[in-house]
């Protein structure tokens, strides 16, 4: 629909060409934005289901064999093997930019690199499970990590698409067919005008050359 | 040197207790309130921030509004990990909103 508010000037249209042709070159880049991230984003999923799958999967391991490990060790045993970690973790982020979506890379250090140092125990006076359930826990740790990495990415760049789907369709659907119906407008009542005008004028002549010879056409 | 970060993790006694010995931070929980004030201190700018944190699942259907805060931010990333009992299915169904948010429609079907 015309908005009442335009006022048909020339101005105003080479106003409103210069917005349709910048509103199309952005829709135009904002379309191929969102089939990039989309593809990026499907790709993405993909990962993430396997690797969902695949920690879900360990962890439940890892919790049996630390069932395995509690029942055969009095819990308090078991607690006050465990009460020492050893080992720390820190992580170290940096970022990655995908179509411009900031997303985190997670890289993690450990501070003892041996990996039999995991064992925050002596073998004295705990079971060979308790190792065992340990050991499985440090495999799954690192798909848990990038399982982390991959649903952060994931979530960040589904909120994107999101922003990007809206524009591409605010501006397909609103602001396009809007500035175009207004050029429309103001072309037809530009046109309009010089008829007018035209036709005045043609009527004046008529008057003028009445008065001065008492013409008849 | 960039800040190092570190990792926590949210859930259960025994679902912690095995995380503890990989050094991770382990906050045991009895209860959805607790779960949830370790959350929100968690989150809300100490200063060795947590970049990841894990919480389990059970508990996790009671955090969701929690958890969606985090949602569009780059840190800190909340992980559903499955509790001690085993899969709810919470976390899969986090990647079904996640596709559904972003394409509008549910492509992976319900599998």
């Amino acid at each position: 629909m015309a908005k009442a508010a335009v006022i048909p000037t020339r101005m105003e249209l080479k106003k409103l060409k210069g917005r349709l042709q910048t509103a199309r070159r952005g829709h135009k880049l904002l379309k191929d934005k969102r089939d990039e991230l989309m593809r990026q984003f499907m790709d993405i999923i993909r990962l993430n289901k396997e690797l969902r799958t695949k920690v879900e999967q360990g962890l439940t391991d890892a919790f049996g064999s630390l069932q395995v490990a509690s029942s055969i060790m009095s819990p308090e045993m078991l607690e006050q093997a465990l009460l020492y970690p050893r080992q720390s973790v820190e992580l170290d982020m940096t970022f990655k930019n995908i179509m411009s979506v900031n997303v985190p890379q997670y890289k993690f250090q450990t501070q003892n690199t041996d990996p039999s140092e995991i064992y925050p125990y002596g073998f004295a006076q705990t079971s060979g499970e308790l190792d065992d359930a340990l050991d499985n826990m440090a495999r799954v740790f690192q798909d848990m990590l990038e399982l982390a990495q991959i649903e952060k990415t994931m979530q960040l760049l589904a909120e994107e698409i999101e922003k990007t789907r809206r524009r591409v369709n605010a501006l397909e659907y609103v602001m396009i067919p809007e500035l175009e119906t207004n050029i429309k407008y103001i072309t037809m009542k530009l046109a309009e005008n010089e008829n007018s005008t035209k036709v005045r004028l043609l009527k004046v002549k008529d008057m003028v050359l009445q008065d001065a010879h008492h013409y008849q056409q | 040197m960039r800040p190092m970060f570190k990792i926590g993790v949210i859930g259960g006694r025994e679902t912690v207790v095995g995380f503890k010995a990989l050094g991770l931070d382990t906050f045991p929980v009895e209860s959805l309130e607790e779960a949830k004030a370790t959350l929100r201190k968690m989150t809300d700018a100490g200063d060795p921030s947590y970049a990841i944190i894990y919480v389990e699942e059970n508990l996790a259907a009671g955090l969701q509004s929690e958890i969606n805060r985090w949602k569009d931010s780059p840190t800190p990333a909340i992980i559903l990990i499955p509790g001690r009992e085993g899969s709810i299915g919470l976390g899969q169904s986090a990647l079904k909103a996640a596709v559904e948010r972003a394409i509008g429609t549910n492509l992976l079907g319900d599998d």
